[in-house]
């Protein structure tokens, strides 16, 4: 199978697939070892692998490497720039929402593009936004929470 | 039948019961006990590499364990080398380095219950250690040194507690008295705080890291001679700290089991009957092999253990994709001549027949005479149904293994998220057949902790770990990651069990119980050739009663508990507050059924029962999980009173909202929750809100601690709604699309309120989750009068989403 070039991050990396179905998680976590962005599933039910084509949220597990081909993909670890945490990272961070974790980079990538699309979105926009990222230990609550006090740090700083 | 009893705890693996019976023998205070730990009280002190003070306490082999390297806590880098062997002393929980960094060592794994925080806090609160100065490290596996390290039952907790106490105190101490002595001054005059030492006298200050060097040279004190803090000084315990991970978490840095990658490492998958103990026939091995990126592929005939190796078919690639497409195409033909034919519609036929018979064929508990009681009284009899429920952690099992040859004796390497890494370990050492080592030690075999993405009870079995390690070996020495898919990990579960019970009881003339029989219809290991008295590993676990002396044991008149067992295959364990996570449906939703026979208010109708207790405590304790012993009734009726004023019970309430209420002791947390639901026309059941009130003594981190609560209530809830079905020995949920967690919408106002007592501290990974059901089920009867008496509430027509 050919190699194709893949932006993740701002970076251009190349790699190698396995054939033309091969997901971009494996790609990410294998070839790339960006392993923040995790396996839940395989079959685009549970978001933990949510990242970013073009700042949409996209479950890598279901997305072909090859389409992600000219895109610019944005991981976990691709939101943080120079070490400082997005708003929703600190959110996450004040708010101590994870317990096990293991669903919190998949949670935070589909909350970031919620609040590019929706300033301040109601306890409806996000249940009905975030439904589509399971978490096992039940942070849903806290997920909210963050997800609020987030948009009140962009509103924020943005007026 | 030649069956097995249950006794209190058995639906724990024996290894889980050897480490809570040796805990429960350590946490008998200060009397030394024999074996490794009867050391305890040994403390060391010593410099650490670059100067600094490093205490090691507690349970060491003392100057040789002092002389072990560990590898790097950090475990293996993405991409790169293992990370190189630090100079850092295994035998250590404190270390202070000279530019004022605080290094508390965790012994426990982090499943998600938040133990690396809790530790750090319950360390750094002794030492007086500045927060932001703390840095929580993961302990290596070394039970020489550390003694327990597991995560089961809620015991993490109360068992470290004042070990991890005194090594915060015991260093504080060291710091003082180095300050002391290069100040000529009293210690009694030195005050510390924010890992700052001061002598307020002579306005002189110096920090911990200032004073390492110093206090290192100096005795470390022995248990007896450290003081820890009172209560009322207490500057970090009970405060929200948010979680020591989180920001590597939030970054996506590596930290679970799936994140390890090692130099030359190759990806497996392993192919196993669906319905288990069934052996491979033949498959397509050299169609497998030519596919691109497969290494390998092979048959591992196993060792017909479930806990351990079952065989089954090992694909081993070049990366994860390779190895998932080329087990998309394996054809495997089963000899299922030993296999599972079990069947959830045959086992409900025959607990029906033997609930039909009247009492079980075991007595397991006898008080008074429920006969005579039933005789005139008022009864009710209702028979009870619960599914079988997998774990579903998040991150899919897996281990990365790898199986070194060497001349001078085999070695094997584990990375694991395991929940009892020990056990791991000398299992899969086992089954490659390692050197045993004196004591079965396996000396050759390491396990790096991972943290856990999930736990539940789940990764308290190895089996993958096993697998792991024997791939590697038959793979000529490779380090090897082996990946379960979710349908493996679906199909593959040691299961919470499903299971019956027939239940009779009785009020008389003033609404007061008066008899109940309780008839558990429940499993035992069919692979077992019917072993008298015991179970095979592997076996059957969380199947039965969490005791003979379950509530309401113990607080009847007259109370009869029998079982019935009958074989099954399907692997069944510990499944979050096993046993009791349905005793509490059970018995909580049968007392609702009573108290409305007798038309009591239900919650005056609970506090009177915990008002008749009928004989003492049995057994204080009780550390694995649930039973009678260790229930105090006073801490009972306290949350159950505070639970009805915080929740406004009895009050008026929005319209089409209902209440439900439940109580349940178990990992020795005292639990009341009311919960307020309404059910709509379709029978959709919505939780508005759940009030909790728990009492586990003083809580460590608040934030920590709410949280659990929190998911708890959701887990609990998401749980009434599902179930794995089992017919002919196969699991028919395959995926998420069909076993159905529940998601955001669902999520429901929780408040938690924890009792301020002085009982000691326990765990909070299950206590709360076994009252959550039952109060939500008494809610839905409240709100339709139709008793929930099968689980899931689908069975009866109900959802949740």
């Amino acid at each position: 199978m050919a190699k194709v070039k893949l932006n993740v991050n701002g970076k251009d990396h190349e790699v190698e697939l396995v054939d033309d179905q091969h997901p971009l998680l494996w790609v990410l976590r294998d070839e790339l070892g960006l392993v923040g962005t995790k396996f839940g599933c395989g079959m685009a039910q549970c978001g933990a692998c949510t990242v970013h084509l073009n700042g949409s949220p996209t479950r890598s597990c279901s997305v072909p490497a090859i389409a992600a081909v000219g895109q610019k993909i944005t991981t976990i670890e691709g939101l943080a720039q120079n070490g400082v945490l997005t708003a929703v990272q600190k959110a996450w961070i004040d708010h101590d929402v994870p317990q096990c974790g293991y669903c919190q980079a998949g949670q935070i990538m589909s909350a970031s593009a919620l609040l590019r699309e929706k300033k301040n979105p109601t306890d409806a926009d996000i249940d009905s936004y975030m439904q589509g990222n399971l978490c096992r230990c039940g942070t849903y609550l806290r997920i909210r929470t963050a997800i609020k006090s987030a948009a009140k740090a962009l509103n924020g700083s943005a007026s | 039948m030649n069956s097995v009893i249950n006794t209190e705890n058995e639906y724990y693996p024996p290894a889980i019961l050897e480490q809570i019976a040796l805990m429960e023998r350590e946490s008998q205070g200060s009397a030394p006990v024999t074996g490794p730990v009867s050391r305890r009280n040994f403390m060391k002190v010593s410099a650490g590499a670059g100067g600094g003070l490093v205490l090691a306490f507690g349970l060491g082999l003392g100057e040789k364990a002092d002389a072990q390297q560990a590898p790097g806590p950090g475990g293996p880098r993405p991409g790169g080398a293992p990370a190189a062997p630090q100079p850092i002393n295994t035998n250590a929980y404190v270390r202070i380095a000279p530019d004022g960094r605080i290094t508390l060592v965790s012994k426990n794994p982090e499943i998600g219950q938040g133990i690396k925080t809790a530790f750090g806090i319950i360390m750094a609160e002794e030492l007086d250690a500045k927060w932001s100065d703390v840095t929580i490290e993961q302990a290596p596996i070394d039970s020489a040194t550390y003694g327990q390290q597991f995560a089961g039952g809620s015991t993490s907790i109360p068992s470290a507690y004042n070990t991890l106490r005194n090594a915060g105190a015991a260093a504080r101490a060291m710091l003082v008295a180095a300050a002391a002595k290069q100040w000529d001054v009293p210690e009694s005059e030195i005050t510390t705080s924010e890992s700052v030492v001061r002598h307020a006298a002579s306005n002189r200050s110096l920090t911990y890291g200032a004073l390492a060097t110093a206090a290192a040279a100096l005795p470390a004190p022995t248990t007896a001679q450290v003081k820890v803090k009172d209560r009322k000084d207490w500057k970090l315990m009970g405060k929200r700290i948010s979680g020591f991970d989180n920001p590597a978490l939030v970054t996506g840095k590596p930290l679970f089991g799936v994140d390890v990658q090692l130099p030359n490492m190759k990806v497996a998958v392993y192919e196993k009957c669906p319905a288990v103990g069934g052996k491979v026939a033949s498959a397509n091995l050299d169609e497998i092999r030519k596919l691109p990126g497969v290494v390998d592929a092979f048959i591992l005939e196993g060792n017909g253990q479930v806990a351990a190796l079952m065989p089954g078919v090992a694909i081993v690639a070049n990366n994860t994709w390779a190895a998932l497409s080329a087990k998309k195409k394996l054809k495997v033909t089963w000899d299922e001549t030993n296999a599972s034919k079990d069947s959830w519609t045959a086992l409900t036929a025959f607990a029906k027949e033997a609930a039909a018979k009247g009492a079980g064929l075991q007595e397991l508990k006898k008080v008074g005479d429920v006969d005579a009681a039933f005789q005139g009284a008022k009864t009710v009899e209702a028979f009870y149904t619960f599914g079988f429920v997998s774990h579903a952690t998040l991150e899919p099992q897996n281990t990365t293994a790898w199986y070194q040859k060497d001349p001078a004796g085999d070695k094997l390497e584990i990375w694991g998220s395991v929940q009892i890494p020990d056990s791991a370990r000398t299992a899969a050492a086992n089954v490659v057949g390692l050197a045993a080592g004196e004591r079965r030690n396996f000396p050759n075999a390491t396990l790096h902790q991972m943290r856990i993405g999930g736990g539940f009870g789940r990764r308290i079995n190895n089996e993958y770990a096993v697998e792991a390690a024997a791939i590697s070996k038959q793979a000529g020495g490779v380090p090897v990651k082996l990946m379960y898919t979710r349908e493996d990990d679906l199909t593959h579960d040691f299961y919470r069990a499903g299971g019956f019970q027939a239940l009779k009881g009785a009020v008389d003339e003033k609404g007061k119980l008066t008899a109940w029989a309780g008839h558990v219809i429940s499993f035992n290991d069919g692979f077992a050739a019917a072993p008298p008295g015991g179970r095979q590993p592997g076996g059957v676990q969380g199947g039965g009663w969490p005791s003979p002396n379950e509530f309401p044991a113990e607080y009847t008149p007259n109370y009869r508990l029998t079982q019935t067992l009958t074989p099954i295959k399907t692997p069944c364990g510990p499944w979050r507050a096993p046993g009791s996570n349905t005793a509490a449906w059970v018995v909580q939703s049968f007392m609702h059924e009573l108290s409305t026979a007798a038309k009591r208010d239900h919650a005056e109708f609970l506090l009177e029962v915990f008002g008749q207790k009928q004989a003492p405590v049995v057994a204080p304790g009780g550390f694995g999980g649930g039973g009678g012993g260790g229930l105090i009734p006073e801490r009972a009726v306290a949350t159950i009173k505070a639970v009805v004023e915080r929740s406004g019970w009895g009050k008026p309430l929005p319209k089409g909202h209902f209440q439900g209420l439940a109580f349940h002791f178990s990992h020795q947390g005292h639990f009341a929750e009311v919960a307020e639901v309404s059910v709509d026309s379709k029978k959709k059941v919505t939780l508005h809100k759940m009030t909790v009130v728990g009492d586990i003594g003083p809580i460590v981190n608040m934030s920590s601690a709410e949280n659990q609560v929190q998911g708890a209530v959701i887990d609990a809830f998401s749980t009434l709604a599902l179930e794995v079905n089992i017919e002919n020995g196969r699991i028919k949920e395959q995926n998420f699309d069909t076993y159905k967690l529940a998601r955001m919408p669902i999520a429901p106002v929780v408040d938690v309120h924890f009792l301020d007592t002085t009982y000691p501290p326990t765990g909070l990974g299950e206590p709360a989750l076994p009252p959550a059901g039952p109060a939500i089920c008494n809610a839905i009867y409240a709100a339709t009068r139709e008793r929930i008496r099968t689980l899931p509430i689908t069975r009866q027509g109900f959802s949740i989403a």
